[in-house]
């Protein structure tokens, strides 16, 4: 049954890939917080765009979100969720914060 | 993009695909719950009320034990997913274990850390509305990785019962997208909590 | 030790006002006739393997929409008692508190325990049928969450002979809502209610989505849905990512209740308007939520009785889509006033007025989908035209509303009631009544009386609008919304009285509707052909009602109005042609029911912070859920061909 299939037959490169990535991202991360003293918004639009890197790590390489098997109402499910949590997460910001 | 036309055990019924479907669509949902917590976190960080701060809490060496306990459990969780892909019963129960061994020293740091918080540091839920939205977030996710764990045993239980089955393989490659997930949100809990704590 | 048990009783029951012991005594009194009746006629075995242990989708939704009834008529005569009370300036009929926990139980009754269920019934009886499919996708999960959904509405009424009810509001505001202003019980079975059965609900919005994503008939493309298909699928995904939201509101406000947080409380740096803001995220798309499947029932309505293909089928789809993705961008209208910056509420308010746009798209839909139609004025279609006039002035008060600077003008006074109340009745109520004539014959088989149907239609109506209109002209006069008497000499007095009336016209509409019902059980007219309205959907394709499998063989799907196609190509008799095979079904549960006990009990000893009852109460729904994932191996079984055959005769599809 597997023997036609290519991809379970070989060293699992992209789990291990996807492993090295994430822990350099998240020692990447650590360094820009404590090494570099960059302005403090710099610093957090740097480590949140690494966190966004690492989450697309996750479902592209261990969760497979890619695969086929009715990829299309996954992703927007993923992305719909994603939408709305950026709306929440902003929308509060904003609305508390009473900056501008 | 994975281009192979072979369907895995775990989709090849009507009922493993759509229990499948649901659960993204689950996991769709939990963003929005965690996202909401995070915006309560950093909505009142800065609300310690004479308590104390993000600055004097957050161990750098602590919080990164804790991150690669959990960038690993994914890793080993991910390679639980393609032995069950090769039918292989006992190497996926064997990943699974190793897993679940990662994800309760996780556990076990994290209720330290809560535990030193309360008794050393005089931290507690009660404190003020800065450590009231830091122990529901993070001690949201941290109950969400124990009933993991609690889940993830009796997934292991019933494949050394039944084997590979369509349904225990839909079981398995569930319970890894919960674990692969729980990873995505404890990256954004390392990031906006600790990290940032450490920033602002 | 016995005044010890005294004053635990004295502050466990509710007392001291005679229309509690009244209530007291018709719960317990209902309570044993139906112990009784059932007892008496040997009907618990039957109880228990027809409906407390049922997977389908049909029988759910009858549950449903049995519970949102009696819901109706809770939050009905909560209404009928604010009412009573504001007939007369200086009125004493009720007192403040009293008067403080009816508008509370009466908005949270009507949101989270009529208007949802009743649309959730609604779509369990047409979706599955609809799109020709033989169950949801999660038929277990489908009963989880009806019992959820009972189990915490009957434990948000208990609170009103048990403890007290909640008192600060549907909305629940903090500071107001938390332990210091709100101390005692009320306000935890508020949130550990709405909890329970938020679980239900975003169960049921995740399945319906799974459900129409995969279980539809073949040929049937995401464009050949049926309207009302379609309306439940983007409510589903409402649901999904509005619903998380509210779980967390709830849970942060308990924990401020029972543990001491600090997330919506005035001291140790609490946000309080937090909760506004949290509320609102998940409480604006929650509108669309009661809304949009009521746009789908009118949307089969109409088409139906005016007898043609709904005009601009697109164009109403795509503006469901576009207000399901703007749905999320206009929560802070509902609090402009709380103080925030001038680009923040301006941004609000014009996401506010365009979202007004996709909706006037999908009126004018309606209304050339009427032009030229042969109009059959049948009771559905009565509530459906009705529906257009009355919710267009509820759409267009909202976008007056919707202008930030006017709304200091007119927030939280009754300007603000009637607007939603144009909105929920004409738009939500108006549905649920069209789509419970509707679909009437396929749940039970016979047609509701059409007489007594128009009766309760013009009845109703007409004191709908005698009871809300003049609650604008009686806002813009200064009256705010949860005032629970007002001082004479200010001119409210003859409004006021016509308001009442109005509230008791409506009451009286009811009655005659559950009349109605009653009679036509008895008398309606039976229907044999399953086909009772010349129907264009796959709901009409099978008998009434439906059998257990729905459809002999899967229909096959080619258009829009599939049933309506199939009906001019002479192939409608497809789904129900020799020779049958046998047919792969769920089996029934009792875990879902059990689990949801256990959430009771649970809820109740959280209510009460009796940690020795919540505790197994936990433990319970663990137990539940472990059991069934050791059990669900093989949760199916086979209808055999001759069953199916059989079943097919008596219904009188095989001559």
């Amino acid at each position: 049954m597997s023997a036609n299939n290519h991809e379970l037959n070989k060293f699992p490169w992209k789990h291990v890939i996807g492993l090295a990535l994430s822990l350099i991202l998240t020692l990447l991360a650590l360094w820009v917080v404590v090494s570099l003293s960059l302005p403090t918004v710099a610093t957090l639009t740097i480590i949140v765009l690494l966190a966004i890197c690492q989450a697309f790590i996750q479902l592209l390489m261990f969760m497979h979100i890619n695969e086929n098997h009715g990829r299309g109402y996954r992703i927007l499910a993923i992305a719909f969720g994603f939408y709305i949590a950026a709306v929440v997460v902003y929308g509060s910001l904003w609305i508390m914060w009473f900056t501008v | 993009m994975e281009t192979t036309n072979h369907t895995p055990i775990e989709y090849s019924t009507e009922e493993g695909s759509n229990k499948i479907l649901g659960f993204w669509v689950f996991l769709g949902a939990e963003i929005v719950l965690f996202s909401a917590l995070f915006s309560v976190y950093l909505v009142l960080h800065s609300h310690t009320a004479g308590g104390p701060t993000s600055k004097d809490l957050f161990e750098v060496r602590e919080f990164m034990i804790e991150t690669f306990l959990l960038l690993i459990s994914s890793f080993t969780c991910g390679l639980g997913t393609i032995e069950l892909r090769r039918h292989n019963v006992k190497g996926l129960v064997a990943w699974l274990v190793i897993t679940l061994l990662l994800g309760l020293g996780f556990v076990g740091m994290e209720l330290n850390e809560f535990i030193t918080y309360v008794t050393v540091e005089h931290a507690t839920i009660q404190t003020s509305a800065f450590l009231s939205g830091f122990f529901v977030l993070v001690g949201t996710h941290g109950a969400h990785v124990s009933l993991g764990i609690v889940w993830m045993i009796c997934v292991v239980i019933q494949l050394l019962r039944r084997g590979v089955t369509p349904v225990t393989a839909r079981k398995a490659f569930i319970i890894g997208l919960y674990w692969h997930f729980l990873d995505v949100v404890w990256i954004f809990i390392f990031t906006a909590v600790y990290l940032t704590g450490l920033v602002l | 030790m016995i005044e010890n048990i005294k004053s635990f009783l004295g502050s466990f029951f509710v007392t001291g006002d005679p229309m509690i012991y009244g209530a007291d005594a018709s719960i317990a009194l209902a309570s044993i006739g139906i112990v009784f009746y059932l007892t008496y006629f040997k009907k618990w075995k039957w109880l228990w393997d027809e409906w407390l242990t049922t997977v389908d989708h049909k029988k759910i939704g009858i549950m449903y929409i049995i519970a949102a009834i009696l819901m109706l008529f809770r939050g009905g005569v909560d209404a009928l008692l604010m009412r009573a009370q504001l007939i007369i300036p200086n009125n004493t009929f009720l007192t403040s508190q009293h008067y403080n926990e009816i508008f509370t139980t009466h908005g949270t009754i009507m949101i989270f325990f009529m208007a949802m269920p009743f649309i959730f019934g609604l779509m369990n009886i047409a979706v599955p049928l609809q799109i020709g499919a033989r169950d949801v996708a999660f038929p277990f999960l489908n009963a989880v969450s009806f019992w959820l959904f009972f189990l915490a509405a009957m434990l948000f009424n208990i609170s009103f002979v048990i403890g007290g009810s909640p008192d600060a509001g549907w909305t629940s505001y903090a500071p107001l809502a938390g332990l210091k202003l709100d101390p005692g019980v009320g306000e935890n079975y508020y949130l550990i209610a709405l909890q329970i059965s938020g679980i239900g609900t975003l169960a049921t919005g995740v399945n319906f989505l799974v459900t129409i994503f995969k279980m539809r008939a073949p040929g049937m493309t995401l464009f050949k849905m049926p309207m009302f298909t379609w309306s439940t699928l983007v409510t589903s995904i409402i649901v999904i990512f509005a619903f998380p939201v509210l779980t967390i509101a709830l849970a942060l406000m308990s924990i401020d209740r029972l543990f001491g947080a600090h997330f919506f409380t005035i001291e140790a740096g609490g946000s309080p308007m937090m909760w506004a803001n949290l509320f609102w995220i998940w409480g604006h798309p929650e509108v669309y939520i009661v809304l949009i499947p009521v746009l789908g029932i009118f949307s089969e309505v109409i088409s139906t009785f005016a007898h043609k293909t709904l005009f601009g089928y697109k164009a109403m789809v795509w503006s469901m889509i576009a207000i399901s993705v703007l749905s999320f961008t206009t929560w802070l209208h509902h609090f402009f006033t709380m103080g925030n910056t001038a680009m923040v509420n301006s941004f609000f308010s014009i996401s506010t007025m365009i979202i007004a746009i996709p909706t006037g798209v999908k009126i004018f839909n309606w209304l050339f989908t009427l032009n030229k139609g042969r109009i059959e004025f049948t009771t559905a279609m009565l509530w459906a035209l009705a529906f257009i006039p009355n919710f267009t002035i509820g759409g267009i008060t909202g976008v007056m509303l919707s202008l930030a600077p006017a709304d200091y003008q007119y927030h939280n006074s009754y300007f603000l009631i009637a607007h939603f109340h144009n909105v929920l009745i004409a738009g939500t109520v108006f549905g649920v009544f069209a789509g419970l004539h509707y679909w009437w014959p396929k749940m039970f088989g016979h047609i509701l009386n059409e007489r007594l149907g128009k009766w309760a239609f013009w009845v109703f109506m007409i004191s709908y609008n005698i009871c809300f209109l003049p609650m604008y002209f009686i806002g813009l006069m200064g009256m705010t919304r949860r005032m629970y008497t007002f001082p004479s000499g200010l001119g409210w007095e003859p409004l006021n009285l016509i308001i009442t009336l109005g509230a008791f016209g409506m009451g009286v509409g009811f009655l005659i509707m559950v009349w109605m019902i009653v009679y036509s059980a008895k008398y309606g007219k039976r229907d044999t052909t399953g086909d009772p309205w010349n129907g264009r959907t796959l709901e009409w394709a099978t008998s009434s009602p439906a059998p257990e499998y729905n459809f002999a063989h899967i229909p096959q799907v080619e258009t829009v109005d599939a049933f309506a196609h199939m009906k001019e190509k002479g192939t409608a008799d497809s789904i129900y042609k020799a020779p049958f095979q046998a047919i792969h079904m769920p089996n029934d549960s009792g875990i879902p029911f059990i689990l949801s006990v256990f959430f009771f009990i649970a809820g109740f000893g959280l209510v009460f912070e009796w940690y020795w009852m919540a505790i197994p109460g936990a433990i319970g729904i663990v137990v539940c859920m472990i059991l069934r994932s050791f059990k669900d191996h093989d949760d199916h079984h086979h209808i055999p061909a001759e069953e199916v055959e059989q079943t097919e005769r008596a219904a009188g599809r095989l001559s």
